[in-house]
């Protein structure tokens, strides 16, 4: 494990719509598939957004890969996807993949790459829009995994797929994070807790369960996380 | 700001013009065939088609311009893709100078084209040099293009920035001095002219038409380009790494 934490926040607030979406957040993030999860609306975008370093803050500071979010010497080494998969739905999914990577300064021979490692390389000529819900989301996340980062920022990216699909991307996350990269995943749907080796609770803008989904369960004496939320949120174990 | 980025986006935005037959013949083909039905609504009146026929050419780049980089940009804000290109190592001016040159190298085979058709077939005087009225058209086009990015950060559905075409730009067509010859304007409205973009490309065509000497026409593409580096700041402003 590199000794530098992919994510130190400290004392983070955010204001959004006149409104403190989330007000003196601490956390750090470490090595492995780590899982957001909480319901919509808590701010789960918004810390993501945070850490991706797009999100305005008003107060705290987030730490990435030792640097301040969003900082320069970051641009290549944080892989993020936004909520919707963000990539051009009127370029063919190569296209898409060679654009990004000539951002990125990679040569493209990168773009053959992250399209083979989601399993997507026979679709390269297809225009995105033709794709389906899974396919197009596939591709918004080769576009996150293009240069190998340091770091993966993954907005809800199984959301609405089928059962097969969201198993093969967890199974595509634990990879990614096998080769020594740190994977953020947001997600609302409770049953995608027990993929992630951390799981980070999220509710009301605030943090109110972060480890191991096993740990989380029998903190609570429960034995599933849907219970564990609700038993955190009514106030009774531990917490 | 860095060519390879900057570069990588001006071809990326014109693949999609290339992939999208309609928004291509709409920035290509329409403004030729427009202006052969304002010919052929004028064919007994030539000396009206002298007068209207270059202000067509100077309005075309910045209307369509603007129409087509409002849309797009405006897909990119609410896409997704610019928030993504904002955590990669690509800046503001890779943004705006990428979509001005992808638009303005569109706007010089659309400026070619159709001052083509309108000198070739429509017997339009044109006394100027060719590479002049290209050049007007590119500055015009870019100019569209800035203010079309500049307004997509007010629109938040597709809906909403079309409806800035008859809140910017139908006013600087109907003053520009196409409808009625700018001197003879109301004073006050001879003054609002004065003060909108549009008006300095016209002008600009104008004398392309009338007269070789070239002095008046510098003198406008100066006052267009000061215009688009001004809607090129403003869009600037609206491009922010970190939003709200
Ligand atoms: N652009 C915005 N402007 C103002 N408020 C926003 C904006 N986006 C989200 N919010 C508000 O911030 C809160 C958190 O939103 P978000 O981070 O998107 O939650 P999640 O991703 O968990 O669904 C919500 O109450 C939402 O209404
Ligand atoms: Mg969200």
């Amino acid at each position: 494990m590199s000794p530098v934490s992919a994510v130190e926040i400290a004392g983070l607030r955010v204001v959004r719509g006149g409104t403190a979406v989330i007000d003196g957040l601490d956390l750090t993030i470490g090595a492995g598939v780590t899982g957001l999860l909480g319901p919509s609306g808590c701010g789960k975008s918004t810390l993501l957004r945070s850490i991706a370093g797009v999100q305005r803050v008003a107060a705290g500071t987030v730490t990435v890969l030792g640097e301040p979010a969003g900082s320069a010497a970051l641009r290549d080494r944080v892989g993020y996807q936004t909520q919707s998969s963000s990539v051009y739905d009127d370029l063919a999914v190569l296209e898409n993949l060679r654009f990004f990577a000539r951002v990125l300064g990679l040569p493209p021979a990168a773009a053959e790459a992250a399209l083979a490692s989601v399993d997507l390389t026979g679709q390269g000529g297809v225009v995105v829009g033709r794709l389906s819900g899974g396919q197009r989301s596939r591709v918004g996340l080769a576009v996150a995994l293009l240069g190998s980062p340091a770091l993966l920022v993954l907005d809800e990216p199984t959301v609405g797929l089928d059962p097969v699909l969201r198993r093969d991307l967890w199974a595509l996350f634990h990879r990614v994070a096998d080769t020594g990269t740190a994977v953020l995943v947001s997600s609302h749907v409770m049953d995608e807790a027990e993929r992630c080796d951390t799981l980070l609770l999220m509710r009301e803008g605030r943090i109110i369960a972060d480890g191991a989904p096993g740990e989380i369960k029998a903190a609570q004496g429960v034995a599933d996380i849907e219970s564990a939320f609700l038993a955190l949120v009514e106030g009774r174990g531990i917490a | 700001m860095t060519p390879r980025v900057t570069l990588a986006i001006a071809v990326r935005v014109l693949t999609q013009l290339r992939r999208d037959h309609r928004t291509l013949a709409m920035l290509l083909l329409v403004p030729c065939l427009l202006q052969a039905l304002l010919w052929w609504i004028f064919w007994d009146q030539p000396l009206v088609f002298d007068r209207i026929g270059p202000a067509l050419l100077a309005i075309f780049p910045f209307f369509v311009m603007f129409l087509v980089t409002s849309i797009t940009t405006l897909r990119e804000r609410s896409g997704g893709t610019l928030e993504r290109l904002f955590t990669m190592p690509m800046g503001r001016l890779d943004f705006l100078v990428g979509y001005a040159l992808a638009f303005g190298a569109i706007a010089a085979v659309q400026a070619a084209l159709a001052a083509g058709v309108a000198v070739g077939l429509l017997d339009l005087d044109l006394r100027g040099p060719d590479v002049l009225l290209v050049l007007v058209g590119v500055v015009d086009a870019v100019l569209g293009t800035a203010l079309g990015l500049f307004v997509s950060a007010f629109a938040r559905t597709e809906f909403q920035a079309v409806q800035f075409l008859p809140a910017i730009v139908v006013p600087q067509i109907l003053l520009c001095g196409l409808i009625v010859p700018r001197d003879r304007l109301p004073r006050v409205l001879e003054r609002i002219a004065d003060v909108m973009p549009l008006t300095w490309a016209v002008d600009a065509m104008e004398h392309l038409a009338t007269t070789a000497r070239t002095g008046a026409v510098w003198r406008d593409l100066g006052i267009v380009v000061a215009f688009a580096v001004a809607a090129l700041a403003l869009g600037a402003a609206t491009l922010r790494r970190r939003t709200e």
